[in-house]
């Protein structure tokens, strides 16, 4: 009789116990359910979800389970009937309180919820949806940073009262000429960033004495890193008003950022509200000059701009703005005595810019112009000014009168019900930092997710049944161990799926049915070790206890390769190929483990404790 | 059941030089063939966009490619999978938007037949593609670079080169499959070589563990002889495994779909070839590189113990 350490034992079944532990998720299925969301975007607690049931139930479309999951509420229904019921209910009853999104849900237990066991996460070419790759334009970032140094210089100069006179830019350097060249060190002490963000020079041309100045490197950097980050937050509460389960918004790289939808079915329509980008600019009426004249005349009065109204009347805006969308904290919509309206919140600078511009012109009016930007679609035409694919509107929205000195708080009115929301919408979501464009997209259709699920599994339930009838056929008894051994490795391989809740795509199904043709490779190469100590002429037991030891150090070489060709894989691979490189990865592990000491231990405990073997069943 | 009851005793080592005609002929033929055709490379390399559509009946391709014809530059029309369904594929041209050409293509389908439904959208900027290309060859001659030195650590310089032009011979032939047969080259066709790869050596890493042994017990013995046993004893072994994991990708290739073709067909391939390469191809440069009992001689016995009885 050999010795085989109690411990391993007790090692193998601890393994296979959480494995299946951590696999048993994924055999419940998923159920149609609906998330909800506040529609202030603060966390849904129990007295939401107790209003939200009791609205169902009086409906008569109580929902199978209910709980609540970051922050939002998971309403799981039997079936789609009952899912798209209940939404109606859910709207009709609650008076537009929370966001609405449609999706699947695991069917898992509450217990398991509970203790954070899920299944595999399937990836967006098995769930249907939508995947972009945004590329952000840093040099765009950077302009604008400039632009604002442009503006800022001549607000602290004139709050200094130094008299200067143009104000230019080129290659990141701002360049402002003082009039007197008295006021150098007053202008450069004006202009110092407290934070040293910015280098200053002077000097003397023959424009007079002027200051230039530029960002410093590590500012540059952060600029570049502030500009990538305020992109992807913007992106993620425009996905979240979009209302879709689970999306993910991720920095990939420098300057991409990879947004994905599952469930959307029109990436079009996403890509509309997520590419759209809408600013505010709050500007004075010029009030002194008649549009008309300058819209027919051509000509605009210095310190003026000419705009359109929505309903194409011309109308003469101050240059000097008062305040734009960068310093808008908050956007939201409401309805005030049966009129629609949006309430802007403004931050300090923002709040105190208005106080001054009110302050001295209650009476007159203030624009707010609606500038947004967005791609053009093929043959779509552009209603402002076009450079590329981009088209640029700028719309008065409203031209109201100043009713009371303003700050940091204040509505904005005359609006329709949708424009409104739609206002507040692209509004609150904040103005993008820097321009992007989408590099890469893919869509995969619902039906054709289902599609790819159900082809996946075929192949592998006919490719196990083919596997498990060879290895019992060629190796018999023996074989049916091996059968065991890669069940339980399927097994251990789903389970740390759902643990790491790695994303599963159709090439890692693929992953998982190659998989089985190199798991089996452990067992055939210990069992022909055997077979051959045997015909070598040993007895059973050392012909096995030769087997596993000569076969191991040939296991170990051989699945080293395997695992290097999918770690290299998983380094440069993105998206679905990924995936294929953590099943390969994973699955080589797993199937050291099940192959060299759960297949030893079940041989063992079969074959090993019997004092007296004179055949195996090889 | 036992398909090789005894050790068989093939002199394969004996013929070696055919082989090498074989190898060198198959070879040559895919660099050829990889010149003189081009691979037919996905848009995840060259960029573009791939559309795919279903229609309720069958679909009419020649209709599909009559509308689109002229308003789009060389529009790609065929069927994908089954005769509903229609792949549409673009090449950009410089300065597209390709996200609005995925729309037009679209609007202008469902214009002439408002029941089509689009399954599928593929747009890859021509940016992305170069870097996925790059990114591609790099992680190639990583996985080389990675395995060469693990192998050149593990064994005598000898085996390692031999292993590794072994392994190197396969993804050749795997491509020059690819550019006879024209089928679309894309990312998880190059994911399928690097599994390959790791696959193929593996079988030249079962064997040489096994040169290695034999060299150790039978000093008496020629090179030739040590290769041809040692090739013999694994035999059993490397066609059970080529077979099985032959079976499940021939399964993955006939259930897997159109979306895993190319892939099935780089794994089914590269099984055949890898098994071939590591039987014929490693073991014989081994040999003529002069790999001797001797060379073996400094490294530590790797044979394991065996217990004693209580």
């Amino acid at each position: 009789m050999y010795q085989f350490s109690r411990w391993k034992y007790w090692l193998v079944i601890i393994v296979v116990v959480l494995g299946t532990l951590f696999a048993l998720p994924n055999v419940f299925g998923t159920a149609p359910a609906l998330q909800l969301s506040r529609n202030d975007r603060a966390a849904m607690d129990e007295a939401g979800q107790q209003r939200v049931v009791g609205v169902l139930e009086t409906a008569k479309a109580a929902p199978e389970a209910s709980y609540l999951e970051k922050d939002r509420l998971v309403l799981r229904f039997a079936d789609p009937q009952q899912q798209a019921a209940a939404r109606d209910a859910i709207i009709k009853g609650t008076s537009g309180d929370y966001l609405v999104a449609l999706s699947d849900v695991p069917r898992t237990p509450e217990w398991m919820r509970k203790v954070g066991l899920k299944p595999m996460s399937l990836g967006l070419d098995l769930r249907g949806g939508v995947h972009f790759v945004y590329e952000v334009d840093i040099q765009g970032a950077l302009a604008q940073a400039v632009e604002r140094m442009e503006r800022d210089v001549r607000t602290s100069l004139r709050d200094k009262r130094i008299p200067y006179g143009a104000v230019t830019s080129s290659s990141g350097v701002v360049r402002v000429v003082l009039r007197n060249a008295s006021d150098l060190q007053a202008a450069m002490d004006a202009l110092k960033a407290p934070d040293g963000s910015l280098q200053i020079t002077s000097g003397e041309g023959a424009d007079g004495a002027y200051v230039e100045m530029r960002m410093t490197p590590p500012e540059l950097k952060r600029r570049q890193d502030v500009a990538i980050e305020q992109n992807i937050t913007t992106l993620r509460n425009r996905v979240d008003e979009l209302g879709i389960a689970e999306p993910i918004v991720t920095r990939q790289a420098a300057n991409r950022i990879v947004v994905q939808l599952p469930g959307v079915q029109d990436p079009n329509e996403a890509i509309r509200v997520l590419g759209a980008t809408a600013t505010l600019e709050f500007r004075l009426v010029d009030e002194a000059n008649n549009p008309y004249e300058a819209e027919s005349s051509k000509r605009v009065p210095i310190g003026s701009k000419l705009y359109k109204e929505r309903n194409g009347r011309p109308i003469l805006l101050k240059r000097e703005m008062i305040a734009t969308g960068e310093q808008l904290t908050d956007a939201s919509s409401s309805f005030q005595e049966g009129q629609p309206q949006v309430n802007v919140k403004l931050d300090a600078r923002g709040g105190q810019s208005m106080l001054n511009a009110t302050r001295d012109n209650v009476g007159r009016r203030m624009a707010v112009v609606y500038i947004a930007k967005k791609q053009l679609a093929e043959g779509e035409q552009c209603k402002g000014v076009r450079s590329g694919a981009i088209c640029t509107e700028e719309d008065v929205i409203s031209a109201a009168t100043i009713q009371s000195v303003l700050s940091s708080s204040f509505r904005i009115t005359g609006l329709q019900a949708n424009e409104a929301r739609e206002l507040a919408l692209l509004l609150r979501s904040g103005a993008l930092a820097a321009p992007q464009t989408i590099v890469e997209q893919r869509s995969v259709g619902p039906s054709l997710g289902a599609d790819n699920i159900r082809r996946g599994w075929h192949a592998m339930a006919v490719g196990l049944v083919l596997t498990f009838a060879f290895m019992a056929m060629y190796y018999r008894a023996f074989g049916w161990i091996a059968n065991a051994v890669l069940a339980a490795n399927l097994v251990l391989t789903v389970g740390l799926l759902s643990l790491l809740q790695a994303s599963l795509s159709l090439p890692g199904i693929a992953a998982v049915v190659f998989h089985l043709g190199i798991a089996v490779d452990a067992n055939i190469l210990i069992y022909e070790r055997i077979r051959e100590e045997l015909r070598a002429g040993n007895s059973p037991l050392s012909a096995i206890n030769a087997g596993f030891e000569k076969a191991f150090a040939t296991i170990a070489d051989s699945n080293v390769t395997t695992l290097i060709a999918g770690v290299v894989l998983f380094a440069f691979g993105t998206g679905t190929i990924r995936s294929f490189a953590i099943v390969m990865t994973l699955g080589i592990l797993t199937s050291l483990f099940t192959s060299v000491v759960g297949s030893r231990a079940l041989v063992h405990w079969i074959w090993g404790r019997r004092a007296r073997l004179a055949h195996l069943p090889i | 059941m036992e398909f090789f009851h005894k050790v068989t005793t093939y002199p394969f080592m004996h013929t070696r030089r055919m082989w090498y005609g074989v190898s060198s002929v198959a070879i040559i033929a895919s660099i050829v063939l990889l010149f003189w055709h081009g691979l037919n490379l996905g848009i995840d390399f060259t960029g573009g966009v791939v559309l795919e559509f279903q229609y309720p009946q069958k679909a009419d391709l020649e209709k599909t490619r009559a509308t689109l014809e002229g308003k789009f530059t060389h529009p790609q029309v065929q069927n994908f999978g089954d005769d509903r369904t229609v792949a549409v594929r673009l090449l950009p041209q410089a300065n597209q938007d390709v996200n609005a050409v995925s729309k037009a293509v679209m609007d202008e389908l469902q214009r002439v037949d408002p029941q089509v439904k689009l399954q599928r959208a593929e747009v890859v900027g021509p940016q992305v593609g170069e870097e996925l290309t790059n990114q591609g060859g790099l992680a190639i001659l990583f996985t080389f670079l990675l395995i060469g030195l693990y192998t050149w650590f593990r064994f005598q310089w000898k085996m390692g080169i031999s292993a590794i032009i072994a392994t190197l011979h396969d993804p050749l032939i795997i491509l020059g499959f690819f550019a006879i047969t024209q089928i679309t080259f894309d990312l998880a066709v190059l994911a399928a070589i690097l599994a390959v790869i790791g696959y193929s050596l593996n079988d030249t890493v079962v064997v040489f563990d096994r040169v290695r042994e034999n060299f150790h017990k039978t000093r008496r013995a020629s090179s030739e002889e040590v290769m041809d046993a040692s090739i013999n004893q694994t035999l059993s072994r490397t066609i059970i495994t080529s077979g099985a994991t032959l079976l499940v990708v021939v399964v993955l290739l006939i259930m897997g779909g159109e979306t895993l073709r190319g892939f099935s067909w780089a794994l089914t391939i590269g099984i055949i070839v890898g098994t071939y390469s590591s039987i014929y191809v490693a073991g014989a440069l081994a040999l003529d590189m002069k790999l001797s009992a001797r060379d073996l001689m400094e490294h530590k016995e790797e044979t394991s113990k065996v217990d004693a009885m209580p």
